[in-house]
């Protein structure tokens, strides 16, 4: 199923500008769906990664994460991930940087002269929906999902909501 | 010459008397050589009596000399003239230059501040500074770290330092100082952190702090006179700033007030608005927010509030009532009035009395405006003054976690900081625009000091069936709430306007152009594309009997984030998406001053 839901990304990828890399270019580990668990998915090492089905629809974390993106990281980041005039296109970090160092970045930030990237560790509206803001680039950056936001979503599962709940507070 | 006596005067008084400081500034504003606060003069009207470049020549401008700032994010502002010297600032790390006029603007001195960078991820959108502000000798700059310095002028030494506010709580600033009689007044930035929005006075010789009213909170907090302070004529009452939250929502409640302010010495007043209420979810703080979103008339010396009015009720879309109170007086009904004159966010240009707070005028300024139907203006209804809200793009209505799509205009506003002019000759407003329009979603977030609180997620692209730019450069009638002329701009017009009395209006474009269009007509009259994107303010002023024109290009702000990559319209499937203009594809990154003078 999931190489049939790439073909359909690649497609759709067709014509925009190359500055996300093609999935054909990345290896497949990284992203296709090895398991899944109350609507949230992970690749064959375990990592959270995104799911989109073939008629477009998302599951909710990569529709989260759109969400969350565009209230607090879109402001220096860009919209869609796609840079600003001082700040990177996130779209490629997540598959740049990887999992564990993408959350290591987010949690203590870093610095580079005036380029600073804040901490987002104490800020529950970012910490709560880390994995949500991480699918929803990696997808943006292998253009499986378009720019803008995801026309279709899975239902938010009763787990991620309970989750949510408890990480709110 | 004359240049030069009016600086050392300058001089003498202030080594004389405090209470000539204010003295000072007003000759030098009222100085058409010289270029002596950032919004022209204590009106805002940012027009200038110059007219040897005029629209009969104004084709023939070149470029006479021009100065990079070593720094490439956002320039916003303009520099300013005094005597024959000329102030140029920066985006962080606030590097102020001082250039010498008669000698190829070699650089007399430069202060560079000590800032920690951890301040500037604490700023929403770019770390813009929208300028130094001059008198008594001094040069006011406030950091983005919001410390207040004031400069010797001579030797750029520091005479004094005031800490306005805590950035590990989200409180930096952007904005430039208002200098008036013995005071430095000064805003605050942070709404997106949930910060309580407040205005201060400091000693202009001493730095000490004189008063702070905040934008909302208890009476003695807000300086708010429960029966003298008024709300379109009626006295606010008792805790006014307090009565319209819920709980304590109202200490993270935002109003910063990073606008520009404008005064009227004759009334002792003077004038600014504050920005939206935190959070941009209007579920988690329901009321009418009082006093976000609203234009304020604040007596110079003790800070009290003369009078109120909240133009957006219980914000929902991000339409911070920051922009400048442009002041005026015109004739209405036969008679001549004191005016002011905004150009708000959310649409609509709104004509006061500046004296006693009344409305009236509230028309929109860009005809996509969609989210009302417009002001009550009828003093006996229950909802005077108040916009009536369509639901269809009401967000609160609406509700968290729903999605409202089509609302015109964006977040960004019709209009955001970039400063209108006014000509007392044509009495004409010319208005930099944005014609942007958004989808908007609010949903719950929790707040955490320091990081940024916003609650929303949403969506821009340009307003759908019009021309296909974001933005419009307009002539506004503010007597009968017209547009006169407008001109499409493929990218929002992020620079403040100048007006002159050689019949010419200039403003710059994202792409990098400085362009000078006929007052009467808007007639394009002179392009120039600069190195870099313009979102500074257009100045002038004159050395050795010449008219010079300034223009700050640096690509950046709000404009460098929504706009680089080029904006896309969800709502228009897939085949649109890309299809808009990137910023990104006409200009990059770069700090440079450009002066235009007429061939000799």
């Amino acid at each position: 199923m999931n190489i049939k839901h790439c073909t359909i990304a690649l497609g759709l990828a067709v014509g925009l500008p190359m500055t996300a890399l093609a999935e054909s270019q990345v290896d497949p580990a990284i992203y296709e769906v090895a398991e899944s668990e109350d609507g949230r998915h992970y690749t064959e090492d375990g990592t959270p990664t995104f799911n989109i089905a073939e008629d477009g629809t998302v599951d909710w974390l990569t529709f989260s994460g759109f969400r969350r993106y565009h209230a607090e990281c879109h402001v220096c980041h860009g919209p869609d991930g796609e840079g600003s005039t001082y700040a990177p296109a996130v779209k490629n970090s997540a598959i740049d940087l990887g999992y564990d160092q993408f959350f290591e970045v987010v949690v203590n930030g870093r610095e580079n002269g005036n380029s600073v990237m804040p901490h987002f560790g104490d800020n529950r509206n970012v910490m709560c929906y880390l994995d949500d803001i991480y699918v929803y680039l990696k997808a943006r950056g292998l253009d499986a999902v378009p720019r803008g936001r995801p026309a279709k979503k899975e239902a938010k599962s009763d787990v991620i909501r309970e989750d949510e709940d408890a990480c709110m507070g | 010459m004359k240049k030069l006596k009016l600086f050392t005067s300058g001089i003498a008084l202030c080594a004389a008397s405090m209470a000539f400081a204010n003295d000072d500034l007003i000759a030098q504003m009222d100085d058409p050589g010289q270029w002596a606060i950032q919004t022209g003069d204590y009106k805002n009207q940012r027009f200038s009596q110059l007219d040897q470049i005029n629209a009969e020549n104004v084709g023939d401008l070149q470029v006479a000399w021009t100065f990079s700032t070593g720094v490439l994010r956002g320039h916003e502002g303009s520099p300013l003239v005094i005597g024959d010297v000329m102030y140029v600032h920066t985006p962080f790390p606030n590097i102020v230059y001082a250039l010498d006029l008669k000698n190829e603007g070699k650089i007399i001195w430069k202060y560079e501040p000590k800032q920690d960078p951890d301040v500037i991820p604490v700023m929403c959108c770019d770390t813009v500074n929208r300028g130094v502000a001059y008198a008594d000798g001094k040069i006011f700059l406030h950091q983005a770290d919001t410390k207040v310095v004031a400069l010797n002028a001579e030797t750029g030494a520091v005479e004094w330092e005031a800490q306005n506010g805590d950035p590990a709580i989200g409180e930096t600033n952007t904005a430039t100082v208002l200098p008036i009689k013995d005071k430095v007044i000064v805003g605050i930035s942070g709404g997106e952190f949930g910060v309580r929005g407040h205005t201060t006075a400091y000693d202009m010789a001493t730095g000490e702090q004189v008063w702070r009213a905040y934008s909302m909170g208890p009476d003695s907090d807000i300086l708010a006179d429960p029966e003298k302070t008024t709300h379109l004529g009626q006295p606010v009452g008792a805790d006014s700033g307090t009565n319209t939250w819920e709980g304590d929502q109202w200490m993270i409640g935002g109003g910063t007030t990073w606008g520009w302010y404008s005064a009227d010495l004759d009334e002792n007043l003077f004038y600014y608005g504050t920005g939206n209420p935190s959070t941009w979810n209007p579920a988690q703080r329901p009321g009418d927010n009082r006093w976000s979103m609203t234009v304020m008339a604040r007596d110079i010396d003790t800070g009290m509030a003369k009078w109120f009015y909240q133009m957006t009720p219980h914000d929902e879309w991000d339409y911070d009532g920051v922009n400048e109170m442009i002041l005026s007086e015109q004739e209405i009904d036969g008679t001549e009035r004191k005016l002011l004159t905004h150009f708000d966010r959310n649409g609509l240009a709104y004509t006061m009395d500046r004296v006693s707070g009344e409305l009236l005028v509230a028309e929109k300024f860009d005809p996509v405006v969609n989210w009302t139907t417009g002001v009550d203006m009828d003093p006996a209804s229950d909802t005077y003054g108040r916009p009536a809200v369509v639901a269809q793009y009401s967000t609160a209505q609406n509700g968290e976690d729903v999605n409202t799509t089509g609302v015109c205009p964006a977040a960004l506003g019709t209009k955001d900081q970039q400063p209108a002019a006014y000509s007392p000759e044509t009495q004409m407003f010319y208005v930099p625009t944005n014609h942007v329009c958004m989808d908007y979603e609010p949903f719950r977030v929790s707040y955490t000091a320091g990081q940024p609180y916003v609650g929303a997620t949403l969506s821009m692209y340009p307003a759908p069936d019009s021309h296909g730019g974001m933005g419009n450069f307009i002539a506004w009638d503010n007597i009968n709430g017209e547009i006169k002329w407008s001109i499409p701009e493929k990218f929002s017009v992020w620079s403040g306007a100048l007006a002159t009395a050689g019949d010419i209006v200039f403003y710059g474009t994202l792409e990098g152009h400085l362009k000078a269009v006929h007052a009467e007509t808007g007639e394009e009259l002179y392009r120039f594309k600069t190195p870099s994107g313009i979102i500074g303010n257009v100045m002038t002023y004159t050395s050795d009997g010449r008219q010079y024109v300034g223009i700050l290009s640096g690509v950046g702000g709000w404009a460098g984030i929504g706009l680089a990559a080029g904006l896309t319209n969800p709502n228009d499937g897939l085949g649109a998406v890309g299809g808009y203009a990137a910023l990104s594809d006409y200009t990059a990154l770069g700090g440079q001053l450009t002066v235009f003078a007429l061939p000799n």
